[in-house]
Protein backbone atom coordinates (compact mmCIF):
# COMPACT_ATOMS: atom_id res chain seq x y z
CA UNK A 1 0.00 0.00 0.00
CA UNK A 2 2.70 2.36 1.01
CA UNK A 3 4.60 1.11 -2.25
CA UNK A 4 1.37 2.20 -4.34
CA UNK A 5 0.67 5.42 -2.38
CA UNK A 6 4.54 6.50 -3.02
CA UNK A 7 4.49 6.05 -6.31
CA UNK A 8 1.20 8.40 -7.09
CA UNK A 9 3.30 11.06 -5.12
CA UNK A 10 6.20 10.53 -7.96
CA UNK A 11 4.04 9.90 -10.87
CA UNK A 12 1.73 12.97 -9.94
CA UNK A 13 5.14 15.10 -9.63
CA UNK A 14 6.87 13.87 -12.52
CA UNK A 15 3.40 13.99 -14.70
CA UNK A 16 3.14 17.49 -13.82
CA UNK A 17 6.26 18.46 -15.20
CA UNK A 18 5.04 15.86 -18.71
CA UNK A 19 2.23 18.26 -18.66
CA UNK A 20 3.91 21.56 -18.75
CA UNK A 21 6.24 20.50 -21.60
CA UNK A 22 3.22 18.55 -23.45
CA UNK A 23 1.81 21.82 -23.32
CA UNK A 24 4.26 23.87 -25.62
CA UNK A 25 4.05 20.68 -27.85
CA UNK A 26 0.12 20.74 -28.17
CA UNK A 27 -0.01 24.56 -28.15
CA UNK A 28 2.25 24.41 -31.37
CA UNK A 29 0.21 21.53 -32.61
CA UNK A 30 -2.71 22.98 -32.24
CA UNK A 31 -2.42 26.39 -34.14
CA UNK A 32 0.48 25.39 -37.29
CA UNK A 33 0.13 21.27 -37.39
CA UNK A 34 3.47 21.37 -36.37
CA UNK A 35 5.59 18.77 -34.09
CA UNK A 36 8.30 21.07 -32.55
CA UNK A 37 10.70 18.14 -31.81
CA UNK A 38 12.94 21.41 -30.84
CA UNK A 39 10.77 21.55 -27.73
CA UNK A 40 12.21 19.11 -25.33
CA UNK A 41 15.64 20.97 -25.87
CA UNK A 42 14.58 24.75 -25.37
CA UNK A 43 13.24 22.95 -21.81
CA UNK A 44 17.55 21.79 -21.50
CA UNK A 45 18.43 25.23 -22.88
CA UNK A 46 16.38 26.40 -20.01
CA UNK A 47 17.99 24.15 -17.42
CA UNK A 48 21.66 25.15 -18.43
CA UNK A 49 20.85 28.99 -18.75
CA UNK A 50 19.45 29.01 -15.42
CA UNK A 51 22.55 27.06 -13.80
CA UNK A 52 24.78 29.75 -15.00
CA UNK A 53 22.69 32.61 -13.87
CA UNK A 54 22.48 30.50 -10.47
CA UNK A 55 26.35 29.92 -10.32
CA UNK A 56 26.74 33.52 -11.27
CA UNK A 57 24.86 34.76 -8.58
CA UNK A 58 26.73 32.80 -5.92
CA UNK A 59 29.99 34.21 -6.85
CA UNK A 60 28.71 37.14 -7.16
CA UNK A 61 26.86 37.66 -3.95
CA UNK A 62 27.66 35.05 -1.91
CA UNK A 63 24.99 35.63 1.15
CA UNK A 64 22.09 35.62 -1.33
CA UNK A 65 19.22 32.86 0.54
CA UNK A 66 18.72 30.01 -1.96
CA UNK A 67 15.12 31.13 -2.86
CA UNK A 68 16.46 34.29 -4.39
CA UNK A 69 18.91 32.03 -6.41
CA UNK A 70 15.86 29.98 -7.58
CA UNK A 71 14.52 33.14 -8.87
CA UNK A 72 17.82 34.50 -10.21
CA UNK A 73 17.46 31.66 -12.21
CA UNK A 74 14.50 32.11 -13.27
CA UNK A 75 14.47 35.54 -14.03
CA UNK A 76 17.19 34.63 -16.52
CA UNK A 77 16.34 31.69 -18.31
CA UNK A 78 12.29 32.36 -18.67
CA UNK A 79 13.04 35.21 -20.99
CA UNK A 80 16.14 33.46 -22.62
CA UNK A 81 14.06 30.93 -23.64
CA UNK A 82 11.27 33.31 -24.86
CA UNK A 83 13.43 34.42 -27.26
CA UNK A 84 14.90 31.18 -28.21
CA UNK A 85 11.21 29.83 -29.20
CA UNK A 86 10.50 33.46 -31.06
CA UNK A 87 13.62 33.02 -33.07
CA UNK A 88 13.42 29.81 -34.03
CA UNK A 89 9.93 30.31 -35.32
CA UNK A 90 10.87 33.22 -37.10
CA UNK A 91 13.84 31.67 -38.53
CA UNK A 92 13.35 28.18 -39.20
CA UNK A 93 9.47 27.86 -39.30
CA UNK A 94 8.10 30.80 -40.46
CA UNK A 95 9.56 30.22 -43.89
CA UNK A 96 8.16 26.52 -44.35
CA UNK A 97 4.19 27.39 -43.08
CA UNK A 98 3.09 26.45 -46.50
CA UNK A 99 5.11 24.02 -47.61
CA UNK A 100 4.31 20.26 -47.20
CA UNK A 101 4.20 18.80 -42.98
CA UNK A 102 7.24 16.87 -43.59
CA UNK A 103 9.41 19.69 -44.25
CA UNK A 104 8.87 21.64 -41.13
CA UNK A 105 9.03 17.98 -39.18
CA UNK A 106 12.51 17.38 -40.37
CA UNK A 107 13.25 20.75 -39.86
CA UNK A 108 12.52 20.47 -36.61
CA UNK A 109 14.39 17.45 -35.55
CA UNK A 110 17.28 19.68 -37.15
CA UNK A 111 16.72 22.35 -34.63
CA UNK A 112 16.62 19.41 -32.08
CA UNK A 113 20.39 18.77 -32.98
CA UNK A 114 21.60 22.50 -33.22
CA UNK A 115 20.33 22.91 -29.68
CA UNK A 116 21.94 20.24 -28.64
CA UNK A 117 24.86 20.59 -30.33
CA UNK A 118 25.69 24.49 -29.62
CA UNK A 119 24.44 23.40 -25.40
CA UNK A 120 27.32 21.13 -25.56
CA UNK A 121 30.21 23.60 -27.14
CA UNK A 122 28.83 25.92 -24.89
CA UNK A 123 28.35 23.90 -21.35
CA UNK A 124 30.56 20.59 -22.69
CA UNK A 125 29.81 17.08 -22.31
CA UNK A 126 29.85 16.39 -18.67
CA UNK A 127 27.41 16.43 -16.87
CA UNK A 128 26.42 19.39 -14.31
CA UNK A 129 25.71 19.18 -10.96
CA UNK A 130 22.44 21.83 -10.30
CA UNK A 131 22.58 22.95 -6.93
CA UNK A 132 19.53 21.91 -4.67
CA UNK A 133 18.21 24.88 -3.46
CA UNK A 134 14.87 24.09 -2.26
CA UNK A 135 15.01 21.13 -0.03
CA UNK A 136 15.09 17.82 -0.81
CA UNK A 137 15.07 15.81 2.77
CA UNK A 138 12.17 13.79 2.36
CA UNK A 139 9.45 14.68 4.91
CA UNK A 140 6.64 11.97 5.97
CA UNK A 141 2.95 13.37 5.82
CA UNK A 142 1.77 9.54 5.97
CA UNK A 143 4.12 6.70 7.84
CA UNK A 144 6.38 5.21 4.33
CA UNK A 145 5.35 8.03 1.58
CA UNK A 146 7.95 10.45 1.32
CA UNK A 147 7.49 13.41 -0.44
CA UNK A 148 10.67 16.26 -0.67
CA UNK A 149 10.04 20.40 -0.70
CA UNK A 150 11.11 20.25 -4.05
CA UNK A 151 8.78 17.86 -5.43
CA UNK A 152 6.02 19.97 -3.71
CA UNK A 153 7.02 23.00 -5.37
CA UNK A 154 7.43 21.50 -8.50
CA UNK A 155 3.51 20.39 -8.05
CA UNK A 156 2.12 23.29 -6.83
CA UNK A 157 4.39 25.69 -9.90
CA UNK A 158 2.73 23.20 -12.79
CA UNK A 159 -0.81 23.74 -11.31
CA UNK A 160 -0.65 27.18 -10.79
CA UNK A 161 0.62 27.56 -14.36
CA UNK A 162 -1.76 25.21 -15.85
CA UNK A 163 -4.67 26.93 -14.25
CA UNK A 164 -3.29 30.51 -15.66
CA UNK A 165 -2.92 29.51 -19.11
CA UNK A 166 -6.54 28.01 -19.44
CA UNK A 167 -7.72 31.18 -17.97
CA UNK A 168 -5.54 33.39 -20.61
CA UNK A 169 -6.65 30.56 -23.29
CA UNK A 170 -10.51 30.94 -22.69
CA UNK A 171 -11.62 33.89 -21.29
CA UNK A 172 -9.05 36.53 -22.71
CA UNK A 173 -8.94 38.61 -25.87
CA UNK A 174 -5.47 36.95 -26.30
CA UNK A 175 -6.90 33.45 -25.95
CA UNK A 176 -9.88 33.94 -28.59
CA UNK A 177 -7.33 35.16 -30.84
CA UNK A 178 -4.90 32.11 -30.18
CA UNK A 179 -8.13 29.84 -30.59
CA UNK A 180 -9.35 31.85 -33.64
CA UNK A 181 -5.85 31.03 -35.43
CA UNK A 182 -5.86 27.26 -34.58
CA UNK A 183 -8.84 26.50 -35.93
CA UNK A 184 -8.00 28.62 -39.18
CA UNK A 185 -5.07 30.63 -39.27
CA UNK A 186 -6.21 32.02 -42.80
CA UNK A 187 -9.79 32.56 -41.69
CA UNK A 188 -8.33 34.19 -38.39
CA UNK A 189 -6.40 36.63 -40.65
CA UNK A 190 -9.25 37.42 -42.86
CA UNK A 191 -10.77 38.77 -39.81
CA UNK A 192 -8.23 40.91 -38.21
CA UNK A 193 -6.01 38.80 -36.19
CA UNK A 194 -2.58 39.06 -36.86
CA UNK A 195 -1.65 35.43 -37.31
CA UNK A 196 2.22 35.88 -37.63
CA UNK A 197 1.54 37.65 -33.78
CA UNK A 198 -0.27 34.56 -32.52
CA UNK A 199 2.13 32.03 -33.43
CA UNK A 200 4.81 34.04 -31.89
CA UNK A 201 3.20 34.55 -28.90
CA UNK A 202 2.18 30.58 -28.45
CA UNK A 203 5.77 29.91 -29.47
CA UNK A 204 6.75 32.44 -26.57
CA UNK A 205 4.40 31.28 -24.22
CA UNK A 206 5.58 27.26 -24.70
CA UNK A 207 8.98 28.72 -24.67
CA UNK A 208 8.77 29.74 -21.31
CA UNK A 209 6.80 26.93 -19.51
CA UNK A 210 9.36 24.81 -21.10
CA UNK A 211 12.32 27.18 -19.37
CA UNK A 212 10.27 26.57 -16.05
CA UNK A 213 10.18 22.75 -16.80
CA UNK A 214 13.94 22.17 -16.89
CA UNK A 215 14.36 24.44 -13.56
CA UNK A 216 12.26 21.66 -12.05
CA UNK A 217 13.93 18.47 -13.53
CA UNK A 218 17.36 19.88 -12.85
CA UNK A 219 16.33 20.71 -9.39
CA UNK A 220 14.78 17.35 -8.78
CA UNK A 221 17.46 15.28 -9.85
CA UNK A 222 20.33 17.95 -8.99
CA UNK A 223 21.38 17.38 -12.69
CA UNK A 224 21.92 19.22 -15.86
CA UNK A 225 22.96 18.13 -19.00
CA UNK A 226 23.08 18.64 -23.16
CA UNK A 227 21.18 15.93 -23.64
CA UNK A 228 18.32 15.94 -20.76
CA UNK A 229 15.64 17.27 -23.15
CA UNK A 230 15.95 14.56 -25.03
CA UNK A 231 13.94 11.89 -23.28
CA UNK A 232 11.62 14.09 -21.28
CA UNK A 233 10.98 16.17 -24.39
CA UNK A 234 10.15 12.69 -26.12
CA UNK A 235 7.61 11.59 -23.07
CA UNK A 236 5.93 15.05 -23.25
CA UNK A 237 5.43 14.39 -26.55
CA UNK A 238 3.53 10.90 -26.18
CA UNK A 239 1.68 13.08 -23.05
CA UNK A 240 0.66 15.24 -25.79
CA UNK A 241 -0.31 12.49 -28.00
CA UNK A 242 -2.00 10.45 -25.17
CA UNK A 243 -4.46 13.33 -24.01
CA UNK A 244 -4.84 14.21 -27.73
CA UNK A 245 -2.56 16.47 -29.45
CA UNK A 246 -3.53 19.75 -30.30
CA UNK A 247 -6.00 19.66 -26.72
CA UNK A 248 -4.88 21.78 -24.22
CA UNK A 249 -6.75 19.80 -21.73
CA UNK A 250 -5.62 16.59 -22.83
CA UNK A 251 -1.57 17.95 -22.31
CA UNK A 252 -2.58 18.56 -18.90
CA UNK A 253 -4.16 14.82 -18.40
CA UNK A 254 -1.55 12.53 -20.46
CA UNK A 255 1.17 14.61 -18.77
CA UNK A 256 -0.61 13.48 -15.87
CA UNK A 257 -1.65 9.45 -16.62
CA UNK A 258 1.71 9.26 -17.94
CA UNK A 259 3.48 10.06 -14.89
CA UNK A 260 1.24 7.94 -12.95
CA UNK A 261 1.28 5.13 -15.21
CA UNK A 262 5.13 5.25 -15.65
CA UNK A 263 5.59 5.78 -11.57
CA UNK A 264 3.55 2.88 -10.23
CA UNK A 265 4.87 0.69 -13.20
CA UNK A 266 7.76 1.19 -12.67
CA UNK A 267 6.89 0.57 -8.52
CA UNK A 268 5.77 -2.73 -9.67
CA UNK A 269 7.82 -3.73 -12.52
CA UNK A 270 10.14 -6.20 -10.48
CA UNK A 271 7.09 -8.21 -9.26
CA UNK A 272 5.51 -8.45 -12.54
CA UNK A 273 8.22 -9.78 -14.30
CA UNK A 274 9.14 -12.11 -11.47
CA UNK A 275 12.52 -10.05 -11.17
CA UNK A 276 13.88 -10.32 -14.40
CA UNK A 277 13.28 -6.42 -14.94
CA UNK A 278 13.75 -3.64 -12.10
CA UNK A 279 12.65 0.08 -12.42
CA UNK A 280 15.37 1.58 -14.55
CA UNK A 281 13.04 0.12 -17.10
CA UNK A 282 10.57 2.58 -16.44
CA UNK A 283 10.74 4.36 -19.79
CA UNK A 284 9.60 0.91 -21.49
CA UNK A 285 5.80 2.35 -20.41
CA UNK A 286 5.77 5.52 -21.83
CA UNK A 287 6.30 4.02 -25.35
CA UNK A 288 3.94 1.12 -24.37
CA UNK A 289 1.06 4.00 -24.39
CA UNK A 290 2.51 5.87 -27.25
CA UNK A 291 2.34 2.94 -29.69
CA UNK A 292 -1.19 1.46 -28.31
CA UNK A 293 -2.43 5.14 -28.45
CA UNK A 294 -1.23 5.73 -32.09
CA UNK A 295 -2.54 2.31 -32.75
CA UNK A 296 -6.33 2.07 -30.63
CA UNK A 297 -6.81 5.79 -30.33
CA UNK A 298 -5.16 7.57 -32.80
CA UNK A 299 -7.07 11.17 -31.66
CA UNK A 300 -6.10 10.97 -27.79
CA UNK A 301 -7.82 10.80 -24.68
CA UNK A 302 -9.80 13.94 -25.30
CA UNK A 303 -9.00 14.34 -29.20
CA UNK A 304 -11.92 15.11 -31.58
CA UNK A 305 -11.73 13.74 -34.80
CA UNK A 306 -9.63 15.80 -37.06
CA UNK A 307 -10.77 14.54 -40.59
CA UNK A 308 -11.97 18.26 -41.74
CA UNK A 309 -9.21 19.79 -40.64
CA UNK A 310 -7.63 19.87 -44.40
CA UNK B 1 -20.99 60.59 -54.72
CA UNK B 2 -17.48 60.03 -52.60
CA UNK B 3 -16.22 57.23 -53.84
CA UNK B 4 -14.57 54.23 -51.46
CA UNK B 5 -13.13 51.88 -53.58
CA UNK B 6 -11.74 51.43 -56.57
CA UNK B 7 -9.64 48.45 -58.02
CA UNK B 8 -7.48 49.18 -60.98
CA UNK B 9 -6.32 47.35 -63.54
CA UNK B 10 -6.53 44.13 -61.22
CA UNK B 11 -4.80 40.69 -62.80
CA UNK B 12 -4.82 37.27 -61.25
CA UNK B 13 -3.14 34.46 -62.67
CA UNK B 14 -2.89 30.97 -61.29
CA UNK B 15 -0.96 28.68 -63.65
CA UNK B 16 -2.71 28.51 -66.76
CA UNK B 17 -5.59 30.17 -65.82
CA UNK B 18 -5.86 33.77 -65.61
CA UNK B 19 -8.60 34.47 -63.39
CA UNK B 20 -8.89 38.20 -63.12
CA UNK B 21 -7.29 40.57 -66.24
CA UNK B 22 -7.62 44.19 -65.81
CA UNK B 23 -10.41 44.59 -63.88
CA UNK B 24 -11.37 48.06 -62.83
CA UNK B 25 -14.11 49.19 -60.93
CA UNK B 26 -15.20 51.24 -58.22
CA UNK B 27 -17.77 51.44 -55.49
CA UNK B 28 -19.06 54.65 -53.95
CA UNK B 29 -20.19 55.10 -50.20
CA UNK B 30 -23.04 53.88 -49.06
CA UNK B 31 -24.19 51.58 -51.95
CA UNK B 32 -24.91 48.13 -52.37
CA UNK B 33 -22.76 47.34 -55.14
CA UNK B 34 -23.18 43.71 -56.82
CA UNK B 35 -20.75 41.66 -58.45
CA UNK B 36 -22.15 38.77 -60.48
CA UNK B 37 -20.99 36.30 -63.29
CA UNK B 38 -21.40 32.84 -64.44
CA UNK B 39 -19.34 30.01 -62.15
CA UNK B 40 -15.75 30.38 -62.40
CA UNK B 41 -15.88 34.09 -63.73
CA UNK B 42 -13.24 35.24 -60.99
CA UNK B 43 -16.00 36.90 -58.21
CA UNK B 44 -14.36 34.99 -55.51
CA UNK B 45 -10.32 35.30 -56.57
CA UNK B 46 -11.70 39.11 -56.90
CA UNK B 47 -12.52 39.30 -53.30
CA UNK B 48 -9.38 37.24 -52.09
CA UNK B 49 -7.00 39.57 -53.93
CA UNK B 50 -8.92 42.76 -52.32
CA UNK B 51 -8.70 40.82 -48.75
CA UNK B 52 -5.35 40.46 -48.67
CA UNK B 53 -5.70 36.51 -49.10
CA UNK B 54 -3.95 36.41 -52.93
CA UNK B 55 -1.61 38.73 -53.97
CA UNK B 56 -2.30 40.88 -57.35
CA UNK B 57 -0.16 40.29 -59.96
CA UNK B 58 -0.81 43.61 -61.60
CA UNK B 59 -3.15 46.63 -60.64
CA UNK B 60 -3.77 48.21 -57.44
CA UNK B 61 -6.80 48.88 -54.67
CA UNK B 62 -7.33 52.63 -53.80
CA UNK B 63 -9.26 52.33 -50.69
CA UNK B 64 -10.79 55.67 -48.87
CA UNK B 65 -8.25 57.73 -50.31
CA UNK B 66 -4.88 55.20 -49.98
CA UNK B 67 -3.94 52.21 -51.27
CA UNK B 68 -4.45 48.62 -49.68
CA UNK B 69 -1.54 46.63 -48.45
CA UNK B 70 -1.03 43.65 -50.22
CA UNK B 71 -0.85 39.93 -48.85
CA UNK B 72 -1.46 41.29 -45.53
CA UNK B 73 -5.12 40.57 -44.36
CA UNK B 74 -5.38 41.81 -41.08
CA UNK B 75 -4.04 45.06 -42.17
CA UNK B 76 -7.14 44.87 -45.16
CA UNK B 77 -9.44 44.32 -42.49
CA UNK B 78 -7.69 47.29 -40.23
CA UNK B 79 -8.31 49.68 -42.84
CA UNK B 80 -12.21 48.90 -42.88
CA UNK B 81 -12.88 46.00 -45.05
CA UNK B 82 -14.56 42.94 -43.81
CA UNK B 83 -16.00 39.56 -45.78
CA UNK B 84 -17.97 36.20 -45.42
CA UNK B 85 -17.36 33.56 -47.19
CA UNK B 86 -18.85 31.28 -50.04
CA UNK B 87 -18.46 28.51 -48.10
CA UNK B 88 -19.05 29.21 -44.69
CA UNK B 89 -15.70 29.58 -42.43
CA UNK B 90 -16.60 30.33 -39.18
CA UNK B 91 -14.41 29.19 -35.97
CA UNK B 92 -16.69 25.93 -35.48
CA UNK B 93 -15.69 25.29 -31.83
CA UNK B 94 -15.93 28.37 -30.50
CA UNK B 95 -19.50 29.69 -29.01
CA UNK B 96 -21.42 31.88 -31.83
CA UNK B 97 -20.81 35.35 -29.06
CA UNK B 98 -16.30 34.55 -29.07
CA UNK B 99 -16.96 34.36 -32.91
CA UNK B 100 -18.02 37.81 -32.86
CA UNK B 101 -15.71 39.21 -29.88
CA UNK B 102 -12.78 37.22 -32.21
CA UNK B 103 -14.23 39.59 -34.95
CA UNK B 104 -13.74 42.56 -32.93
CA UNK B 105 -9.90 41.67 -31.93
CA UNK B 106 -8.71 44.12 -34.40
CA UNK B 107 -10.16 47.03 -32.34
CA UNK B 108 -9.13 45.99 -28.86
CA UNK B 109 -5.97 47.74 -27.90
CA UNK B 110 -5.08 45.22 -24.45
CA UNK B 111 -1.73 44.47 -24.78
CA UNK B 112 0.09 40.72 -23.22
CA UNK B 113 0.63 42.74 -20.42
CA UNK B 114 -2.60 43.96 -19.65
CA UNK B 115 -4.30 40.62 -20.49
CA UNK B 116 -1.67 39.18 -17.73
CA UNK B 117 -2.17 41.48 -15.26
CA UNK B 118 -6.01 41.63 -15.79
CA UNK B 119 -6.26 45.74 -15.11
CA UNK B 120 -9.01 47.58 -15.56
CA UNK B 121 -8.24 49.07 -18.95
CA UNK B 122 -8.21 45.45 -20.23
CA UNK B 123 -11.86 44.20 -18.58
CA UNK B 124 -13.80 47.20 -19.21
CA UNK B 125 -12.84 46.72 -22.68
CA UNK B 126 -13.23 42.78 -22.86
CA UNK B 127 -16.81 43.98 -20.91
CA UNK B 128 -17.74 46.86 -23.82
CA UNK B 129 -16.89 44.20 -26.24
CA UNK B 130 -18.76 41.37 -24.61
CA UNK B 131 -21.77 43.50 -24.72
CA UNK B 132 -20.84 44.57 -28.56
CA UNK B 133 -20.86 41.15 -29.49
CA UNK B 134 -24.49 40.62 -27.66
CA UNK B 135 -25.94 43.86 -29.28
CA UNK B 136 -24.39 42.75 -33.16
CA UNK B 137 -26.22 38.95 -32.56
CA UNK B 138 -28.97 40.60 -31.57
CA UNK B 139 -28.98 42.88 -34.88
CA UNK B 140 -28.67 40.01 -37.61
CA UNK B 141 -31.41 37.85 -34.70
CA UNK B 142 -29.69 35.37 -33.26
CA UNK B 143 -28.89 36.26 -30.29
CA UNK B 144 -30.96 33.39 -28.33
CA UNK B 145 -27.81 31.41 -29.70
CA UNK B 146 -25.08 33.20 -28.00
CA UNK B 147 -23.78 30.26 -25.93
CA UNK B 148 -24.04 27.80 -29.19
CA UNK B 149 -20.65 26.68 -30.52
CA UNK B 150 -20.97 27.46 -33.95
CA UNK B 151 -21.05 24.61 -35.62
CA UNK B 152 -24.35 23.60 -34.13
CA UNK B 153 -26.31 26.82 -35.51
CA UNK B 154 -28.66 25.91 -38.51
CA UNK B 155 -27.26 26.84 -41.72
CA UNK B 156 -29.05 29.80 -42.24
CA UNK B 157 -28.06 31.04 -38.32
CA UNK B 158 -24.28 30.57 -39.33
CA UNK B 159 -24.71 32.59 -42.47
CA UNK B 160 -26.00 35.47 -40.06
CA UNK B 161 -22.81 34.81 -37.61
CA UNK B 162 -20.69 35.63 -40.17
CA UNK B 163 -22.37 38.41 -41.63
CA UNK B 164 -22.21 39.66 -37.39
CA UNK B 165 -18.71 38.22 -36.91
CA UNK B 166 -17.49 40.73 -40.08
CA UNK B 167 -18.93 43.43 -38.63
CA UNK B 168 -17.69 43.35 -35.40
CA UNK B 169 -14.40 44.17 -37.23
CA UNK B 170 -16.17 47.98 -38.17
CA UNK B 171 -15.95 48.06 -41.55
CA UNK B 172 -16.55 50.77 -44.05
CA UNK B 173 -17.26 48.58 -46.56
CA UNK B 174 -19.05 44.92 -46.14
CA UNK B 175 -17.97 42.34 -48.30
CA UNK B 176 -20.46 38.98 -48.84
CA UNK B 177 -19.42 36.17 -50.88
CA UNK B 178 -22.65 34.28 -51.53
CA UNK B 179 -24.52 35.05 -48.27
CA UNK B 180 -27.72 33.57 -49.87
CA UNK B 181 -26.13 30.18 -51.23
CA UNK B 182 -28.37 27.44 -49.76
CA UNK B 183 -31.02 29.35 -48.52
CA UNK B 184 -35.09 29.06 -48.35
CA UNK B 185 -37.17 31.85 -49.90
CA UNK B 186 -38.28 32.93 -46.88
CA UNK B 187 -34.97 33.31 -45.56
CA UNK B 188 -33.53 35.04 -48.45
CA UNK B 189 -36.23 37.66 -47.65
CA UNK B 190 -35.05 38.33 -44.47
CA UNK B 191 -31.29 38.69 -46.01
CA UNK B 192 -32.22 41.43 -47.61
CA UNK B 193 -33.77 42.98 -45.37
CA UNK B 194 -30.71 42.78 -42.99
CA UNK B 195 -28.38 44.25 -46.26
CA UNK B 196 -30.31 46.61 -46.62
CA UNK B 197 -30.32 47.36 -42.78
CA UNK B 198 -26.19 47.56 -42.79
CA UNK B 199 -26.52 49.83 -45.59
CA UNK B 200 -28.86 52.37 -44.03
CA UNK B 201 -26.55 52.07 -40.82
CA UNK B 202 -23.75 53.20 -42.71
CA UNK B 203 -21.66 50.52 -43.74
CA UNK B 204 -21.07 50.34 -48.30
CA UNK B 205 -21.77 46.58 -49.19
CA UNK B 206 -19.98 44.72 -52.30
CA UNK B 207 -22.24 41.60 -52.79
CA UNK B 208 -21.43 38.29 -55.03
CA UNK B 209 -24.33 36.36 -55.78
CA UNK B 210 -25.92 33.85 -57.73
CA UNK B 211 -29.64 34.99 -56.82
CA UNK B 212 -30.24 36.91 -60.00
CA UNK B 213 -33.45 38.56 -58.97
CA UNK B 214 -31.56 38.90 -55.00
CA UNK B 215 -28.97 40.88 -57.10
CA UNK B 216 -31.35 43.49 -59.20
CA UNK B 217 -33.59 43.94 -56.76
CA UNK B 218 -30.89 45.01 -53.88
CA UNK B 219 -28.05 46.70 -55.78
CA UNK B 220 -27.67 50.30 -56.83
CA UNK B 221 -25.49 48.88 -59.21
CA UNK B 222 -23.84 46.24 -60.63
CA UNK B 223 -20.33 44.52 -62.45
CA UNK B 224 -20.05 41.52 -64.48
CA UNK B 225 -17.20 39.37 -65.02
CA UNK B 226 -17.04 36.77 -67.17
CA UNK B 227 -13.65 34.69 -67.96
CA UNK B 228 -12.37 37.23 -65.39
CA UNK B 229 -13.02 40.23 -67.71
CA UNK B 230 -15.10 42.83 -66.25
CA UNK B 231 -17.99 42.72 -69.37
CA UNK B 232 -20.62 45.32 -67.79
CA UNK B 233 -21.00 47.99 -64.79
CA UNK B 234 -24.06 49.65 -64.20
CA UNK B 235 -27.34 49.96 -62.58
CA UNK B 236 -29.32 46.52 -62.76
CA UNK B 237 -31.92 47.27 -65.25
CA UNK B 238 -29.14 48.42 -67.48
CA UNK B 239 -27.16 45.76 -67.48
CA UNK B 240 -30.22 43.08 -67.07
CA UNK B 241 -30.66 44.68 -71.06
CA UNK B 242 -26.78 44.09 -72.20
CA UNK B 243 -26.42 41.92 -75.05
CA UNK B 244 -23.37 40.50 -73.62
CA UNK B 245 -24.02 39.99 -70.41
CA UNK B 246 -26.91 37.95 -71.94
CA UNK B 247 -24.68 36.25 -74.07
CA UNK B 248 -22.08 35.31 -70.91
CA UNK B 249 -24.80 33.78 -69.35
CA UNK B 250 -27.06 32.45 -71.58
CA UNK B 251 -24.26 32.01 -74.86
CA UNK B 252 -22.81 28.70 -73.01
CA UNK B 253 -26.62 26.97 -73.16
CA UNK B 254 -26.85 28.54 -76.69
CA UNK B 255 -23.69 26.65 -77.98
CA UNK B 256 -25.09 23.22 -76.23
CA UNK B 257 -27.68 23.18 -78.31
Amino acid sequence: METLLQQIVNGLVVGSVYSLVALGYTMVYGILGLINFAHGDVMMIGALVALQAILFAQKMWPSLGPLALVGIGLVVSIPTCMLLGYVVERTAYRRLRNAPRLAPLITAIGVSFLLQTLAMIIWGRGYHSFPQLISTVPMQPIEGVFVTPVQITTLLVSAGLMAALLLVVNKTPLGRAMRATAENHRVASLMGVDANKIIAITFIIGSALAAIAGVMVASNYGIAHYTMGFLPGLKAFTAAVLGGIGNIGGAMLGGIVLGLVESIGAGYIETWSFGFLNSSYQDIFAFIILGAVLIFRPTGLLGERVADRA
Amino acid sequence: MIRLLEARGIAKRFGGVQALSDVSLSINKGEIYGLIGPNGAGKTTFFNVLTGAYVADQGEFIFAGAELPRGKPHEVVARGIARTFQNIRLFRDMTALENVMAGHHIRMKANVWGILTQNRATREEERLATLRAYELLKYVGIERYADTISKNLSYGDQRRLEIARALATEPQLLALDEPAAGMNATETGQLRTLIETIRNDGVTVLLIEHDVKLVMGLCDRVAVLDFGKKIAEDVPAVVQRDTAVIEAYLGGAHHAH
